[in-house]
């Protein structure tokens, strides 16, 4: 069965990609990913914010140990302490040694020049594509949010303007208009969009009044968001889109892929089920596929936007206006 | 000959650079101010960098320095060229080591920073007493006195000793020489090779020990051959100077540096001559050039080859006009004709005339003196001192010079300001905190000076002794011909303000010359700050007609993302208005400098530097100084006026920095001084401190429990003493059964906090509505430091708690009076609490041994001692004798305690008669386990002295001598892991094998702390350290469970930022404990690698992980059939990883090696979950045993 799917331009052998994940962070298990089938993998987020800490943390070390007669310092200063992406440029290229397919920075910055410069860097050591993680919560009244989505749209251009490699954005589903932010997006040069980015959604613990971190990972309900709006933009837009969040099964992958993902992201299913839930997944595609004979994936690529979906208006409303519309003559 | 490369570096890497190249093993232990030396060879063989025959010397850190000297014994007998870097009582250490090697003639250096010797106080800095100490153990001594200079001797050494084969220490002395950066002509890898004969090098290891060629060495020897195998050796030491002279001249042929074993300095037809050797050589010859200039008929004589000492080559060197000699010891020899290098001078002239070697038409008059103790001053005012001295019809001898001596009338006068400086030299003193980068900034704005132009270089800085809040000065000179100046600038050009703070606090000033430059970083503009300077500020600038810089560096440095380092930016301003290069070029001097330091941290820092450097030029404004002087408030004095006139007279110039103006006779000649006087010593230093808020306050007594400098208080206390109170001091009922009705506060000490945030952190109190408001919470102190120091008089006013009515849990002992108080410990020190718990429990009773290491720099450093006293005259009573003897000589404490116990027991029973047999019964038999037993037994035992008064009879006087001995003492040995793991194990283990009642105290930071973070055997596995490098791949030494093995030992392992219940339990089973006791307790450090704010979450963490489990082994348990252990921590709930990714020594790992980091970290958790399982199973083993075997 032809699974080829192309994203970003790339030409992927599934539409099965590993999001950002904690098993992309070391080359073995990268390798153990695209033996299993992954058609891809997107790399854990390089943090500039976490970076600029981090060299200012140390800017603090070392001068806490200068100033005093009988220590010059109180940690050691081995070669190769080197605060910066370098750690994660040198992983990207290795992982770009180890396998064959496509290996997908990941970014999150804080700065233009952070934005452009770790881009260009990821370039350099051989990323195929970049996902640019605008993790933004405006909190701030005072920002409008025209102003918010500027701000990408900003950091798009100038990350365009440094890289000719392809570039996709991780949006959250939290836009008054995503059609028109799609839009913007795409005149900026973006190639991509992976919907949606499932932020941390902490906690908060009523015995010591304290917000708590907590990460859970997704549940297939979680889909129906990145369906919807998948349907939606895959409609109006040229742009290549991936589902993330949400995706655990074949069935899963094969509606993202319909309503118009040319990738799906898998994190949480491989969290629990391994690398080899892949195969697994791709087996039991291509059954599907064969029994409802398609010839390849392609065929489906789209077939439920809102383009081509018999009835649009049920991606539109809200479910009790379902019932009514079923009254609709 | 090429032009040599120049560096700018100091001693100690001048000389480590060239032992690390000609040597194939160190053997190292840190000790200030060697400590460097070691690390650099450690991190030169880290990064893989060869010595000159093409191998990475292996750099091994020993246990104690006696243990390194022994690895180089062996090591050298072995064959390989070995050396070691050392000090002072590192060096005594050695010293039965150095007989041996000296005796088998076995070709080795030691480098040694030579530092004072620890008499009646410890001194970290320099002189020859320890020099002095090893010059009868048959090793050649050579000198150094620069920089350039120990670069050159270094290897100088080497080419002696294996041409000799006598065994070289080469010193130079310690802070001056090995602290100074300098711009030194470099020696290159390829003249080292030429240097170092291979031929030689293959001799000393023809000579090793090998079963190939086998021999025996170390025999015991009898009456009737050990002298004759002893004076065997007489000829090698009689050639010995000549190979040192051979070595020089070779050095000179290859190299371009010539030298002789006293090289003469001056006019050839001298009068007047000085001896010396060291540092100070410099400074008079930088007097002798500027007085033969003058005419003057004087000279100088440097000893570089202090031992053998050549007769021959003195008088060699010596003007045979000379008339005059004065020679000058940097050492002080107690009891002898005169110092070592006086009398050998002497006896050298003795020995030239009965050789008829001496070359005076009439021997010269030689007089002696000693200057420079402990790196005391030695400036060109005092050299000419010197001689003016040797010009006097009768010279004095036996003199000191660079002190005022009342008593004994010995020193020299000195005109203070006499200055030779030239004005072609530039001279900057720079003021700055110890945390505040402004050393690092000024060595590097030296180097660029020395690296980036034609000038000579020199940069110096003086540290206080205080680790928060840390003044440090930089001393920093250049100019176009050599600097000899090896003292500290007095008259600068330049003077750099880069605290606000100071300006309460220093005469800056003092040291400015007129027309001087002063910069200063200051929170107000070019337009106000005038009216915020100081009267004596404003005055000074006027008089001194100053130009006036200032700079809001902290906003530009929070501006451009630097935090709070405000280097760069003063280092920016320092260029941009001293005119050493072009503007522009100074800029592009800096940004190079900045790319060079941190190039290889990230491009990250790089910019963040760059940022601040752009952003300072637009900021720096100079100041028109108004015609008038407007300011009415003057410096606040430096102790308050009710200070006891010891401090007010003696201390508070120590705390001013004038500690030098003090005369002989303000000194207690055996080192005894007063305990309790940190409180007269107000810094000031912290920018917020915590403001109690008493409505949400649940009174836990936590804030103040893990205070590290007791500068957070709790008291319960009558509501009738309310009366008076200032209008905003606060106070609320306290809640608790335990003093129901009384009122309750608790009380900041605001000049004494130095708002690290424990106390906030740890408050679990918070406003319900408004949960980020706790009970405590930061604000500025500058406006609360007026009321709340009032507020905290009063609080101090209000009568301490009653300790027999207290219930010793962390509560209770939160209202007992801390007897440990506002040390100059870190912000946030993880030891502190822990002392400062034992002083409160056991303060009034107890005698504490502190091994050296941090917690006797804050325990017991001068200018202001942190042990206190009670109300009644009680407390602490402290003294730190070695690093390595602590337990031993606690336990000599105990000894002693107990004996004149015994004896008041024994005069006590012969009195009974007078004194009745019922008080005597109840002394004796009095139950001291309470404060309320204590309590009683102190009554008892004023009862007895009552009835004793006027008894003349001699046992009633020496019972009322002793009577004190019969209150329960309470002894502890105190310490790092660093003694207590390691140089002073095997002593600590002799004392808990000795089943007497001594309590340990083991302060567990994991590495040597004080001298800035090298292993030992406590650092945990995975972690980085220096000299662990590469991260340790040996697990931390259990030193509990080794204790534990006894059977009879009480141990506990706390960490009271994890369960602060367990520690207070575990010290109050300690003591009452009679019977040996050590407390093992986690002690965050600023060496982990993270901000001490977290500390208390860090200790959660190495709980919460199992890398440090919380345990008591309680012997009386045992006694009872009962399990000894108890476990006081849950089985791990978190990833031994989860913790080490929070602290920079274990992450520092996974950036530079991530594949051996996983593995370390794989093996730490094997380890950390293994040992849980020991303590585990250990705890639920069913004991009693024989009972049960008894049932059965």
């Amino acid at each position: 069965m032809d699974l080829k799917t192309k994203y970003l331009g790339l030409e992927l052998k599934n539409p099965i990609v590993v999001g950002a994940c904690p098993l992309s962070t070391d080359v073995d298990s990268i390798s153990k990913l695209a033996d299993a089938g992954a058609a891809a993998v997107v790399l854990p987020s390089l943090f500039e914010e976490e970076i600029m800490a981090a060299a200012r943390a140390a800017m603090e070390m070392e001068s806490a140990g200068a100033g005093f007669a009988e220590a010059s310092s109180y940690l050691p200063n081995p070669d190769g302490y080197h605060i910066g992406p370098g750690q994660y440029l040198e992983h990207l290229e290795a992982a770009k040694k180890a396998v064959e397919i496509p290996i997908i920075g990941s970014l999150n910055g804080t700065s233009v020049g952070g934005w452009t410069s770790y881009s260009k860097k990821m370039e350099d050591v051989g990323a195929d594509a970049l996902e640019l993680n605008t993790y933004l919560l405006p909190f701030d009244a005072d920002e409008t949010g025209a102003n918010v989505e500027q701000r990408t749209i900003d950091i798009v251009k100038a990350v365009k303007d440094a890289v000719s490699i392809p570039v996709s954005v991780k949006l959250s589903p939290f836009f008054s208009s995503l059609p028109n932010l799609a839009k913007q997006l795409e005149a900026a040069g973006a190639d991509g969009l992976v919907i949606f980015n499932r932020f941390y959604q902490p906690d908060v613990d009523i015995e010591s009044l304290e917000v708590v971190p907590n990460l859970r990972l997704s549940t297939a309900d979680e889909l129906r968001l990145r369906l919807r709006w998948l349907a939606v933009l895959s409609a109006q837009s040229g742009l290549s889109l991936s589902a993330t969040g949400g995706a655990h099964s074949a069935v899963d992958v094969i509606k993202a892929v319909m309503c118009g993902a040319h990738s799906v992201q898998l994190v949480s299913a491989l969290l629990i089920h391994g690398p080899d839930h892949i195969g697994r997944t791709l087996d039991a595609m291509e059954f599907w596929l064969k029994d409802h004979e398609y010839t390849n994936l392609e065929q489906m690529q789209g077939s439920l936007s809102l383009a081509k979906v018999e009835n649009p208006k049920a991606f539109a409303r809200a479910n009790y206006m379902k019932m009514l519309d079923s009254w609709e003559m | 000959m090429a032009k040599p490369r120049t560096v700018m570096i100091d001693g100690n890497e001048a000389t480590a650079s060239v032992a690390h190249r000609i040597n194939d093993v160190c053997a190292i232990y840190p000790i200030t101010p060697s400590s460097n030396m070691g690390e650099f060879a450690d991190e030169w063989s880290a990064r893989g960098q060869t010595n000159i025959w093409g191998t990475v010397p292996d750099v091994v850190e020993m246990q104690s320095e006696g243990g390194a000297a022994g690895a180089v014994h062996g090591s050298l007998q072995g064959g390989a060229l070995t050396t070691t870097f050392t000090a002072s009582q590192g060096l005594l250490l050695m010293i039965p080591t150095m007989y041996k090697v000296a005796g088998e003639l076995t070709s080795t250096v030691f480098h040694v920073s030579a530092r004072s010797i620890a008499t009646h106080a410890l001194s970290i800095f320099g002189d020859h007493s320890d020099i002095n100490a090893v010059r009868q153990t048959g090793w050649g001594l050579l000198c150094s006195n620069s920089v350039q200079e120990a670069h050159d001797m270094a290897a100088i050494a080497q080419m002696a000793t294996l041409d000799s084969r006598i065994p070289f220490i080469h010193f130079f002395d310690g802070f001056r020489t090995s602290h100074e950066v300098s711009k030194i002509d470099y020696i290159e890898d390829d003249d080292l090779r030429a240097l170092i004969d291979d031929e030689k090098v293959r001799a000393h290891r023809e000579r090793a020990l090998s079963p190939d060629r086998p021999m025996i060495r170390g025999t015991s020897q009898n009456p009737d051959t050990f002298f004759q195998a002893r004076e065997a050796i007489n000829g090698f030491y009689e050639v010995c100077p000549q190979h040192v002279v051979n070595a020089m001249e070779r050095f000179g042929e290859q190299i371009g540096r010539h030298y002789k074993l006293f090289d003469y300095v001056g006019d050839p037809e001298a009068e007047r001559v000085v001896v010396i050797m060291g540092s100070g050589a410099d400074a008079v010859h930088e007097m002798v050039d500027h007085l033969v200039a003058k005419g003057e008929k004087i000279g100088l004589v440097k000893v570089r080859l202090y031992r053998p000492f050549s007769v021959k080559h003195l008088m060699e060197a010596l003007p045979k006009t000379t008339k005059k000699i004065a020679v000058l010891d940097r050492t002080k020899e107690p009891g002898a004709i005169a110092e070592p290098l006086h009398m050998d001078v002497v006896h050298a002239l003795a020995e030239a005339r009965n050789l008829g070697i001496n070359p005076f038409a009439a021997d010269p008059v030689v007089v002696g003196g000693r200057y420079g103790l402990s790196s005391k001053e030695f400036n060109d005012g005092m050299v000419k001192a010197v001689f003016d001295n040797l010009a006097a019809d009768q010279p004095r001898n036996h003199f000191t010079v660079g002190i005022v001596d009342d008593v004994t009338h010995l020193s020299l006068d000195v005109d203070d300001d006499f200055d030779i400086a030239p004005d072609s030299v530039f001279r900057g003193v720079f003021f700055g905190l110890g945390a505040d980068g402004t050393v690092g900034a000024n060595k590097n704005s030296i180097k660029i000076i020395g690296d980036e132009t034609d000038n000579f270089a020199q940069g110096y800085f003086v540290y206080d002794s205080k680790k928060a809040g840390a003044v440090t000065i930089s001393h920093l000179r250049f100019g176009p011909d050599p600097i000899r100046s090896s003292y500290l600038i007095r008259k600068a050009k330049f003077v750099a303000c880069h605290q606000w703070i100071f300006m309460e606090k220093l005469d800056m000033l003092s040291f400015a010359q007129p027309g001087a430059t002063f910069l200063v970083n200051s929170p107000f503009g070019p337009d106000e700050i005038w009216d915020h300077f100081p009267r004596e500020v404003q005055e000074d600038i006027k008089a001194k007609d100053l130009k006036v810089y200032c700079i809001d560096a902290t906003k530009v440095a929070q501006d451009t993302g630097m935090g709070r380092r405000t280097n760069t930016i003063m280092q920016t301003c320092f260029f941009a208005i001293s005119g050493i290069l072009p503007r522009d070029e100074a800029i592009a001097k800096i940004k190079s400098a900045i790319k060079k330091t941190y190039g290889a941290k990230g491009d990250e820092i790089v910019q963040l530097n760059y940022n601040a450097v752009d952003g300072t030029l637009a900021n720096l404004h100079e100041v028109t100084i108004p015609d008038e002087i407007t300011a009415t408030a003057t410096r606040p004095p430096i102790v308050s006026d009710a200070a006891p006139d010891l401090v007010k007279n003696v201390t508070a110039l120590m705390i001013a920095g004038k500690g030098d103006l003090l005369p002989v006779s303000a000194f207690p000649p055996d080192g005894t001084w007063p305990t309790g006087t940190t409180q007269w010593e107000k810094r000031n230093i912290a920018i917020d401190i915590p403001v109690w808020d008493e409505s949400i306050c649940i009174q836990c007594n936590k804030c103040s429990m893990v205070c590290p400098h007791a500068a957070i208080r709790a008291k319960v206390y009558d509501p009738s003493l309310l009366d008076g109170a200032p209008v905003t001091f606060k106070s609320v009922d306290y809640k608790a059964k335990d003093f129901a009705g009384q009122k309750f506060t608790i009380q900041v000490a605001p000049e004494d906090c130095t708002g690290c945030q424990l106390c906030v952190r740890v408050c679990p109190a918070k406003d319900k509505a408004n949960p980020k408001h706790k009970s405590l919470n930061m604000a500025p102190q500058m406006p609360l430091r007026e009321p709340e120091r009032e507020n905290y008089e009063f609080f101090l006013g209000l009568p301490e708690v009653d300790r027999t009515a207290v219930k010793l849990d962390v509560k209770g002992a939160q209202f007992l009076q801390p007897l440990f108080e506002y040390s100059g410990a870190c912000e946030g020190c993880g030891e502190t609490p822990y002392v400062k718990l034992l002083s409160q429990l056991f303060g009034d009773r107890a005698l504490i041994g502190n091994a050296t290491g941090c917690s006797s720099i804050y325990g017991g450093n001068l200018p202001t001692t942190p042990y206190a006293q009670n109300a009644d005259g009680r407390g602490p009573a402290w003294n730190n004798s070695l690093f390595e003897d602590n337990a031993e000589f606690s336990m000599g404490f105990r000894l002693a305690v107990d004996q004149t116990n015994e004896r008041a027991v024994h005069l006590l029973k012969g009195l009974s008669a007078e004194l009745g047999d019922t008080l005597v019964d109840e002394i004796i038999n009095a139950d001291q386990t309470t404060e309320a037993g204590i309590a009683a037994q102190r009554e008892r035992v004023q009862v007895l002295r009552d009835k004793l008064a006027g008894n003349s009879s001699p046992d009633a006087v020496n019972l009322v001598h002793m009577a004190d001995y019969l209150v329960r003492k309470s002894i502890w040995a105190v310490g790092g892991d660093g003694w207590a793991y390691d140089i002073g194990y095997g002593g600590l283990d002799h004392v808990l094998a000795s089943g007497r009642d001594v309590n340990v105290l083991v302060l567990d930071t994991g590495v040597y702390s004080n001298t800035g973070g090298q292993a030992s055997k406590a650092t945990p596995l995975a972690a980085t350290a220096k000299f662990a490098m590469a991260g340790k791949d040996i697990a931390k030494k259990d030193l509990g469970l080794m204790a534990m093995a006894y059977g009879h030992v009480y141990v506990a392992q706390v960490a009271f930022g994890a369960k602060d219940s367990q520690t207070v339990r575990a010290f109050t089973e300690a003591e009452s404990y009679r019977g040996p006791s050590i407390i093992i307790a986690y002690s965050h450090c600023i060496a982990h690698g993270y901000n001490l704010i977290d500390g208390l979450d860090h200790q959660k963490m190495a709980v919460d992980s199992g890398a440090w489990p919380l345990y008591r082994f309680d012997p009386r348990r045992a006694a009872l059939g009962e399990n000894p252990l108890k476990l006081d921590s849950k089985a791990p709930k978190m990833a031994f990883e989860q913790f080490a990714n929070t602290e920079t020594r274990f992450r520092m790992l996974q950036k530079v090696d991530p594949e051996r980091a996983k593995k370390l970290l794989a093996d730490a958790q094997r380890s950390v979950s293994g040992r849980f399982d020991i303590y585990q199973q250990l705890a639920s083993l069913s004991c009693g045993s024989e009972n049960d075997s008894d049932a059965n």
